[in-house]
This record gives structure tokens, C-alpha cells and sequence, in this order.
């Protein structure tokens, strides 16, 4: 049967970058073993011979030309940003790779 | 305790795989039109769509399709019939939608290979590198790490994004696994990604400078017991920055692992940073708990789905291929194999074959640029390609000297002065006054001269003592200011000495 | 006047018996009248709503050359992007934020001259069937103000309904126009996928966001329709063809011969005795009118509504990723030593409301490795099941017609806490997006057990979009004329004078 415990549900606010509490968590994962059960009938008729379909219409190939078009301002650019210094966006530390 | 090379090879079979990044030269970005200028003003090159801005979608430059698969030929790949674009999901700050437009599982091009020949212990030898696969990207932003020590991510207290550089098409390079070369794959990989740049350069799709980032490599490297099966654990190591440290790294990374090994220890998989001042790597996140990037076709963009046509008119495009090349080259200029392979090394191909194309004879052209101006290069610690000299000097200077108007060691002179920012060598010859006194009389008036002030080695001369006529020659050399074409000179020298004939 | 159609506004525009600016005026009076009961509003645009009319008032003036509804206000979703003008999505991790560039919609709208009075309330980043989601309160039906006006787009169809604005725009992923227009007696319509420009509209489900035209009428709506439609180079799923003539077929409304096909599943048990009635009743008008009426089978709906609980969110978990606290929007924990990556969960934790934070979750979970196959790659594959199914029938019939929710409008409050019991009131309309064509909703009368606006709906194939305008508007005028006046007069009358 399909469901998510508590940590599997931190685990994927981890990779969401969503903060919960253990109220949230254990919540979550009650509602999921209902959600899930739900949705997983897609599998009932999901064989190997369907395609899978990714976009409701059959386009393809649609490109632009390669050429220059103006930018925003940096003022325009920086105009939501919750802080900037030296015409650049301020984010708090970044910590892992360099 | 360090190992050396030959007891790691002794003992250790090393495992390639190359990943190369290439940043198109396109106009416009991957999926908007804002400029690609390297360089600008911070944030001046972004728009909704680069900033990630609520509501704004992606639309695929047809530039960067057209140079992706070219690249695709020129590597000997085959060109997917449809392919697609797919989000790669994860979060960082330099990434404005935070996931990156790429591709996953349906690539444009794939299996091809580049054949790369390298000198070994038994001659040249050819290696066959296999390309898996060829794929579209984009590239991030760039941030300026602020507090802390050195402008490193590490102990710095804020950062400071621009995204000018966000959403720059990306073209990703991927082998498959290199095995057989044994003791040369440090040569191998970097002769790899010399070929590789060699290519896309004569494809024009990228600046292919790796000093600034246009082109970048990341090597895996990996070792197991000669003649075992199966492969040893991997690291990746980026931030390799130049064809050295492509050397560089590869052969730090096989001692690495080899005394890992021996040590009775385990390499760890992770990504590894190279450090161009000690040419060792540094650990950089472990790969340990794998990243769940979550790829699924990407919903804003439609497949790709070149036709044979276009791909076949994309064919007649490409250039002569630069292997093939080098030995026309080398053919055409009647080189041997050395000077050729101290051109090549040199990086001056390209530059010889311009100065060539202006009319020079080819073995001046390689002397002027394999000699003084790379010596001169080398003193200033740069770039022969960012000295202000262009093969148009070094040919104007070679028909000068073809002519007469200037000596080899004048023309040394103008060299100098091209370099220092003087001007075009014409210009340099006015400003120094630089010519060659052909003036007979004035010569004549030299030698008069230095034959009254020297009477008795004048006087050994005239009794048939040569030797002696070269000290005068020198002093009228230096009393013309070393215009005079010395030849010349001692023709009428010994003529005024009845040596003449 | 506020009363009036949009084409009759704008008839009275063009033959100079009013002004864009008492227009304009007239229904900014009506918002500061009722808007506080129904709160369809969260941003007011008075002085460029103003300044838009006057500027067309003096084309007008000098005679210049103006579209069909130039002039004429209209309520703007808030999921719009329209430069300056704060845009939030209904979430609390935008408020604040005013885009730097206007959404084609809106570009579209600016240069049909279409007055812009603000925008509307809706569910946070149009997740939801209620409005009940939005950040900002719920809006409430001006039908019964205890009452969802639907959703997502409950905004939209309430400012409608009580007569805020003639023209509104909406959304629709899952049937956030559709069905908001059923439950408020109105009409709305979702086009065929790529037929109006996604540029601008900040994307809940990429594959199957699409906006459309809301209204009080067909003809206003295929005004609307027409206004907003078109390519557009910046969307890269944008159908590079002419637009349906959809404004000649709501004015025609001829069904003559047509094949109209009733779909078995999207019936029966589930719906509600008084929309069910209403169905048969429109069909019987409409067979008069001179459609055929078969019936046709789509035996793969039933995983639909499966399916798009997968898509959904696995597509809005990672167009929601940019919501991140480093480049706009809201920024919370940027305390001495915070990290970037503490920054983004504190910022989504607070940011983001309970339905949201289930999705994105959901889609994180679709999507992550190992149950890709399971449940994303079997939705989409799903998908080409009813894409099929959808095929088949439109061989059989020229549209196809099902009622457009199984209820009418629930209590405010009523199914909050259940949200399987929520995703059912899109069972009807899922299949529409699913398949990329086009679906409208009208009204067909009012449930004899409550009284409330039950919906009809009309969907045709890819680009045939004209075909669903000719059957509403043909049914529209046959139900007209049974009730003698449109059914909105029905509804109670709110905040005094009419
Ligand atoms: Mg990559
Ligand atoms: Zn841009």
C-alpha cells in the first residue's frame, strides 16, 4: 500500500526547502497514505505499450533567432529584491560547493 | 610517503571520464534575448525570463540548436531524431528558477569520438576517446562571496549575485569511460581537451577560453589493480582551468587514489576542486548521499526534432577537421615533425597560418612567433594571443626585411616596438627612426673614419691580414647606429683596403 | 449600466451614450459598494483604471479606430503579471512584489484598450476549488455569501456575478475558470492549450495552465476571447495559427445538424439531483435548436482526475522552486549567520499556504527516483489514454457536453479539511486540460433543491473552439427566452441599489 511515514515526508520538505514542524510532518504523512492511494490507481491502466504524453499538442521544433533584445534595467531587474548592494542581489551565505 | 608516478602505474590501471562545458557564442541567450557580452556591468544583461521572474517562459535560441549540432558532427556523434529539453531540480542561489533547463535522457547527439594522437615511449600513438554524449544547457549566474577571507565561499558572511551570466547557452560533453591508456592518461586527457577546443574553435560555436571560464572540464579519474574488471570508485574534479592543469590533475588524482589504496583505504566518490597554485585537489561536497535532481521533461518547451535536411545542411558547414589539418599544414610548410609538434604546443598554429596567409614564408613566420615574440610572451608572463602584435605585423615586418629596409636585427627592434604599443611597425620605423643606411657615401664616410682613428689595424688589413677587418666592421656598425646592412659594409670596407675583388 | 453586457457597454460607448470614464467610475462604485461582502478584489487599480479610460475616451474623441471593446472594464486575475501593479497569486510569499513587465494577456488587453480595474482574488498560486485558499480571505458567492464562489478563480466569477466588472480574465489548470462560473451563474471558458499566450501567467502546471475569457454571456466572452487570443513568439507552446473564429459563432449560435455528445462517465451517480436536471433540460433545448444528441463513451476519464493529482503538482513543485527568497517576494529568518538555504525553508515554511505545501510535496514525491515510473510516468501515460478516449468521441460527435461540476456551490468552510472531497468538484473539467482542447461553461439554470446556478458544459477539439461557442450561445438564447430574463437577475441583490 502506498504511504509516507513522517520521515519520508522530511525528507522531501528537505528536498522542497520547506521548514515543517512535527505537527505538519506526521499530518502530512497522514493525508498522503489517502492521497496516494487515490492517485496510485493510475497505475491500474498504465501499460507498457501507452506512450507517455508530456505536452497536450504535438508541436515541435520552435526556436527564436538568435538576437539581442533589451534587457530589463538593473533597476527594473533589482526592483523586487528583498536586498542588493553594488547593483547586485544580497542573499544571505551560501554554504556547500564552491 | 608520496608515491611516485611509475609505482602507481606499476601497480594501477587509471579509468578516464571527461565532462566538458562549453559556453556558446551566440548573440543572444539560451532562452532569451538578452546579450551575451562578457564583461558588463552587473545585472544589465537580465531580463523576466533570465531572473526566473514569475510567469516568464523559455524560448529556445535556434543558434545554439544549429552550433550543438554541429559540434555533434564534428565529434562523430548521430543526431537524435527528437530529443528533449528536461528540468534538472535543485536549489542554488546562482540558479534563478532552481532547476536548470537541460537535457536528461533523450540528449541531441550521442556516440561519437574524437581520436587524439599523443607521443609515447614507442612514437606517436592514437587514442580513441568515445563521446556518449552531446547536450544542451544553461549556465548560472555568478556570486561574489563577501566577508571572510579570500572572496571564498567559506567563512564569507553574505553573498552578491549577478545573473548576467544566467541562462548563457551551454553546451555539455560527456565520454564514456576511457580505459588503455595506462601510464598516459594524463597525456591522453589533456591532449582530449586539446583537440576538443581545437574543434569547436575551427567550428567557431565558442570562444573556447578556458582562462575565462568559456570552457571548462571537469576529469574523473579512477584506478583499479592492472587487470582487474571492475572499476574503481571515482572522484570528479573541477575547476580544472587550463590544458596543464588538465595534465596536472589527472596524474595528482592517480597518486591520490594509488596512496589511498595502498593505505588500505577507500577513495571517497565526491566532487574535488583543483588548485591551480599546488596542482593538488580539495574536497568539495561528498557525493555520498546522491542529489535527487527529479528530471522530468521540461512543459514549456517542445521537442527538438531536426530533420535530415537541416542536419545535413548543417554538415556542409563544418570545417576541415584540425588533425587534418595540421598535417596539410605541415606539409604545405615542409616542417618536421618536432617544430611541428613545438608549434603545436605552443599554440601558435593558428597565428603562423594567418601570418602565412598575408604573405610571409612560412619558416619565417614560425621563427618570428615560436621565437622572439614567444620569448618576449614568456617574459611578461602572458598569452602570445594577448601580446598587441597580429599576424599582419609580423608579415608587414617580414616583407620589410624580404625588401631590405630593415635587418633581421632592426627588425627586432620593430617587433619590440609593436609589442610595446607604438604602433604598426610602419609607425614604429618612423617614430625610431629605424632604416637601413644604404647610402654609400655616408658609409664610405664610416669607414674613412674608423680607418683614421684605427691606422694600424687598417694598415694589417690592407697587408691581407682579414681577421682583422672584423673589429672595424663593428665600429662602423656602431658608429651608423647599427643601421648599416653590415654585408655592405665590409664590401666597401675591403675595397677602400684594396682587398676588394 | 453596470448591469449591462459588455457588448452593450461598448455599444454604448461607440455611439458616444457614455464615456470610459463614467464606466470605469460606475463600476469602481459598485466595488467600494459590495466589494467588502464579496471581497472578489485584492488590489483596486482606481487611478489607472482611470487614466487607461480616459486615454481611450480622447482616442475616441478624435476618432480614431478602436477594437470592439475598447473602453470596457475588466477584473484581471491575480496571477496576471501587469507591470507595477502588485501581483501575489493569492500567496503571502509575493505580496508586495509588482512585476517589472505586463503578461501578453495583459499586453493584448492594454492594446484592445480594455480597461484594467485590478485584480482578483483567487486560490494561492490557483490551487483550489474554492478560493478559500488565498492568503488574503476567502471570496464569497454572490449567489449566497456563506458560499464558495468556486475556484481557483473565484475572484474573477464572483466580481461577475455581482456585478463588479462585465469582462474578467481567469485561469484554468484543472477547471479554475470553468467551474467558478458554474457555481456563480456566469460564463467562462478555457481555449484550446496554446490558443491564448502563458507568457506572464505565473505557471501552477505548465502543461495545463491556460487562460481564458470569463463574462456574463457567450458573445462577451468570444469578444474576450478574441481580445486576448493569438501567437505569441515569447511562449514557446503557442499554436502559430489564426485564431478560431469564435465572435462570428456566438453571434450565429446555429447548431443546426450538429452532432452534440453527451459523455456517459462524466454523469450519474455523484452528481447532484438539480444539476443533473438542468443537463437533461438543456439537452432537450438544444436537440429543439437542431442538434442531434448521442451519446459517447470515455471509459479512461475515471483515472483522470488520478492523473492530475500527479501532474499537477509534480509540475508546480518545481515551478514553485523559484520562490526563494533571494531575487523578490518575501524574505523571512535573514538573521547574523543565516544560511541562504535556511533562508529559502523558513521563507517557503511561512510562505507558502497548507494546500500549496501539500502539492509541492506530492509533486516532490511524484517526481523523485524510484517512483518516477509509478506515478509520474503513469499519469502521463494516462494522459494519452484520455487524449484518446477524447479522439474516439470526437469522431462520433462535433462537441461533447457533460455538466460542469457534480455540485453546486458548497458552504464556505465545508470540505476544508478534506481534500480528496475538494478534488472531486473537478472530476467534469480535468479531462478538457488533460487533452490540451477547449472547454466552456454556462449557465443552464438553478437547482431545484438550493436554488443555486448549476453550470453546462460545452467542450470542443483542438482549435475548433468556435464549435463550443455556436452550441452556448444557441443554448444561452434558448434557456433566455424559457426564463424571459438572464438568470443573474435571480440572484439576491447585494449592497443595496441595482
Ligand atoms: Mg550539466
Ligand atoms: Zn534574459
Amino acid at each position: 500500500m502506498s504511504s509516507l511515514s513522517r520521515d519520508d515526508v522530511a525528507k522531501l520538505a528537505g528536498l522542497a526547502r520547506i521548514e515543517m514542524s512535527e505537527e505538519e510532518l506526521v499530518n502530512l504523512s497522514n493525508e498522503f497514505t489517502v492521497i496516494l492511494d487515490a492517485v496510485a490507481r493510475v497505475q491500474e491502466v498504465a501499460g507498457a505499450d501507452v506512450e507517455p504524453t508530456s505536452h497536450p499538442l504535438p508541436l515541435r521544433n520552435v526556436f527564436r533567432a538568435d538576437v539581442v533584445v533589451p534587457s530589463l534595467t538593473p533597476e527594473e531587474a533589482l526592483s523586487g529584491a528583498p536586498a542588493q548592494e553594488e547593483q547586485r542581489f544580497r542573499v544571505p551565505q551560501i554554504l556547500g560547493e564552491e | 610517503m608520496t608515491l611516485s608516478y611509475d609505482d602507481v602505474i606499476a601497480k594501477y590501471e587509471p579509468v578516464l571520464g571527461l565532462e566538458v562545458h562549453v559556453e556558446l557564442n551566440t548573440n543572444s541567450k539560451m532562452f532569451c534575448g538578452c546579450s551575451t557580452v562578457f564583461g558588463a556591468e552587473p545585472n544589465t544583461q537580465t531580463c523576466p525570463v533570465c531572473l526566473a521572474l514569475p510567469g516568464a517562459l523559455p524560448v529556445v535560441n535556434e543558434k545554439a540548436i544549429e552550433s550543438t549540432i554541429k559540434i555533434g558532427l564534428a565529434l562523430n556523434c548521430s543526431i537524435a531524431p527528437f530529443s528533449r529539453f528536461a528540468r534538472k531540480n535543485y536549489f542554488y542561489p546562482d540558479m534563478p528558477k532552481n532547476f536548470q533547463i537541460s537535457q536528461y535522457d533523450e540528449p541531441i547527439c550521442v556516440d561519437g569520438y574524437v581520436d587524439v594522437e599523443i607521443e609515447t615511449d614507442e612514437g606517436p600513438k592514437t587514442f580513441r576517446v568515445e563521446v556518449e554524449r552531446v547536450h544542451m544547457e544553461e549556465d548560472t549566474g555568478k556570486s561574489l562571496h563577501v566577508g571572510g577571507a579570500t572572496g571564498r565561499i567559506h567563512g564569507a558572511e553574505y553573498s552578491l549575485l549577478d545573473y548576467n551570466r544566467a541562462g548563457i547557452p551551454l553546451v555539455e560533453i560527456v565520454t564514456k569511460i576511457v580505459p588503455g591508456t595506462g601510464k598516459y592518461a594524463p597525456e591522453v586527457a589533456k591532449a582530449y581537451v586539446a583537440e576538443l577546443r581545437d574543434i569547436l574553435r575551427a567550428l567557431g560555436v565558442s570562444d573556447v577560453k578556458m582562462e575565462q571560464g568559456s570552457l571548462r572540464c571537469d576529469a574523473n579519474v579512477s584506478l583499479r589493480l592492472i587487470g582487474a574488471e571492475k572499476l574503481g570508485t571515482r572522484s570528479e574534479t573541477k575547476n580544472v582551468n587550463s590544458l596543464r592543469s588538465v595534465e596536472r590533475a589527472v596524474r595528482g588524482e592517480m597518486i591520490r587514489h594509488a596512496e589511498l589504496l595502498n593505505a588500505g583505504g577507500r577513495v571517497v566518490q565526491e566532487t574535488r576542486h583543483f588548485q591551480e597554485d599546488t596542482g593538488l585537489t580539495r574536497s568539495g561536497r561528498s557525493k555520498e548521499q546522491a542529489e535527487d535532481y527529479r528530471y522530468f521533461p521540461e512543459p514549456d518547451l517542445v521537442p527538438v526534432a531536426p530533420d535530415a535536411a537541416w542536419i545535413e545542411e548543417l554538415r556542409a558547414t563544418l570545417p576541415e577537421r584540425p588533425s587534418i589539418r595540421r598535417k596539410r599544414l605541415q606539409e604545405a610548410w615542409a616542417v618536421p615533425d618536432k617544430e611541428m609538434s613545438a608549434m603545436i604546443n605552443a599554440d601558435v598554429l593558428d597565428i603562423v597560418e594567418a601570418t602565412v596567409l598575408l604573405g610571409s614564408d612560412p619558416s619565417k613566420a614560425r621563427s618570428w612567433w615560436l621565437g622572439e615574440i614567444s620569448r618576449i610572451a614568456n617574459d611578461k608572463d602572458v598569452a602570445i594571443a594577448d601580446l598587441t602584435i597580429t599576424p599582419q605585423d609580423v608579415a608587414e615586418i617580414v616583407a620589410l626585411v624580404n625588401a631590405g629596409e630593415l635587418t633581421d636585427k632592426l627588425a627586432r627592434q620593430v617587433v619590440e616596438g609593436v609589442i610595446a604599443g607604438e604602433g604598426k611597425p610602419s609607425e614604429v620605423v618612423a617614430k625610431r627612426g629605424i632604416k637601413v643606411v644604404n647610402d654609400d657615401g655616408a658609409l664610405m664616410a664610416a669607414i674613412e673614419k674608423v680607418c683614421a682613428e684605427q691606422a694600424e689595424t687598417a694598415e694589417k688589413v690592407r697587408n691581407g691580414h682579414l681577421p682583422a677587418a672584423g673589429a672595424l666592421i663593428g665600429a662602423v656598425m656602431k658608429e651608423t647606429k647599427g643601421q648599416a646592412d653590415a654585408a655592405r659594409v665590409r664590401e666597401l670596407l675591403l675595397g677602400h683596403l684594396g682587398q676588394g675583388n | 449600466m453596470i448591469r449591462n453586457s459588455a457588448s452593450e457597454m461598448a455599444a454604448k460607448l461607440a455611439a458616444g451614450e457614455t464615456t470610459s470614464v463614467a464606466l470605469t467610475q460606475a463600476h469602481l462604485d459598485r466595488i467600494t459598494a459590495v466589494d467588502a461582502d464579496v471581497h472578489a478584489f485584492l488590489y483596486v487599480d482606481t487611478e489607472g483604471a482611470l487614466a487607461q479610460a480616459a486615454a481611450v475616451d480622447a482616442k475616441r474623441a478624435k476618432g480614431e479606430k478602436l477594437s470592439p471593446l475598447a473602453g470596457v472594464p475588466l477584473a484581471l486575475k491575480d496571477v496576471m503579471a501587469q507591470k507595477g501593479v502588485p501581483t501575489t497569486c493569492g500567496s503571502k510569499i509575493l505580496e508586495g512584489w509588482r512585476p517589472p513587465y505586463d503578461s501578453t494577456v495583459v499586453a493584448n488587453l492594454k492594446k484592445n484598450d480594455v480597461v484594467i480595474l485590478g485584480k482578483t482574488n483567487m486560490d494561492e498560486f490557483a490551487m483550489g476549488s474554492s478560493t478559500e485558499n488565498s492568503a488574503y480571505g476567502p471570496t464569497h458567492n454572490p449567489w449566497d455569501l456563506t458560499r464558495i464562489p468556486g475556484g481557483s478563480g473565484g475572484g474573477s466569477s464572483a466580481a461577475l456575478a455581482a456585478f463588479e466588472a462585465p469582462l474578467a480574465i481567469g485561469t484554468d489548470t484543472g477547471g479554475s475558470i470553468r467551474q467558478p462560473a458554474a457555481v456563480t451563474g456566469t460564463v467562462g471558458v478555457k481555449p484550446t492549450y496554446g490558443g491564448v499566450s502563458r507568457f506572464g501567467l505565473v505557471a501552477f502546471s505548465s502543461s495545463l495552465d491556460q487562460a481564458g475569457p470569463c463574462a456574463r454571456t457567450v458573445l462577451d466572452t468570444a469578444l474576450l476571447h478574441e481580445a486576448i487570443a493569438g501567437h505569441d513568439p515569447k511562449d514557446a507552446t503557442s499554436i502559430n495559427a489564426p485564431v478560431p473564429q469564435v465572435v462570428a459563432a456566438a453571434k450565429s449560435g446555429d447548431v443546426k445538424g450538429m452532432k452534440i455528445g453527451v459523455v456517459k462517465e462524466l454523469n450519474g451517480d455523484g452528481y447532484q439531483p438539480g444539476v443533473r436536471a438542468r443537463f437533461e433540460e438543456s439537452l432537450e433545448l438544444l436537440a429543439k435548436a437542431g442538434a442531434e444528441i448521442v451519446e459517447v463513451s470515455a471509459p479512461n476519464f475515471e483515472y483522470a482526475l488520478a492523473a492530475y493529482y500527479l501532474i499537477a503538482p509534480s509540475e508546480c513543485s518545481s515551478n514553485l522552486a523559484r520562490f526563494d527568497a533571494m531575487r523578490y517576494g518575501l524574505r523571512v529568518g535573514d538573521v547574523d549567520g543565516a544560511s541562504a538555504e535556511s533562508v529559502m525553508n523558513l521563507t517557503r515554511e511561512v510562505g507558502f499556504g497548507k494546500e500549496v505545501k501539500r502539492r509541492i510535496i506530492l509533486g516532490t514525491y511524484a517526481l523523485s527516483s524510484g517512483y518516477y515510473d509509478a506515478y509520474y510516468g503513469s499519469a502521463q501515460k494516462v494522459r494519452t489514454l484520455i487524449t484518446q478516449d477524447f479522439t474516439k468521441a470526437f469522431e462520433k460527435a462535433d462537441v461533447l457536453v457533460s455538466p460542469t461540476c457534480p455540485t453546486t456551490a458548497f458552504k464556505i468552510g465545508e470540505k476544508a479539511n478534506d481534500p480528496l472531497a475538494m478534488y472531486l468538484n473537478d472530476i467534469a473539467t480535468i479531462p478538457v486540460n488533460m487533452a490540451g482542447i477547449g472547454g466552456m461553461s454556462l449557465p443552464s439554470g438553478l437547482a431545484d433543491e438550493d436554488g443555486l446556478p448549476v453550470g453546462f458544459q460545452i467542450m470542443s477539439p483542438v482549435m475548433k473552439d468556435e464549435r463550443m461557442y455556436s452550441v452556448g450561445a444557441a443554448l444561452e438564447a434558448a434557456l433566455l427566452s424559457k426564463w424571459g430574463a438572464p438568470l443573474l437577475d435571480k440572484a439576491p441583490v447585494l449592497g443595496g441599489a441595482r
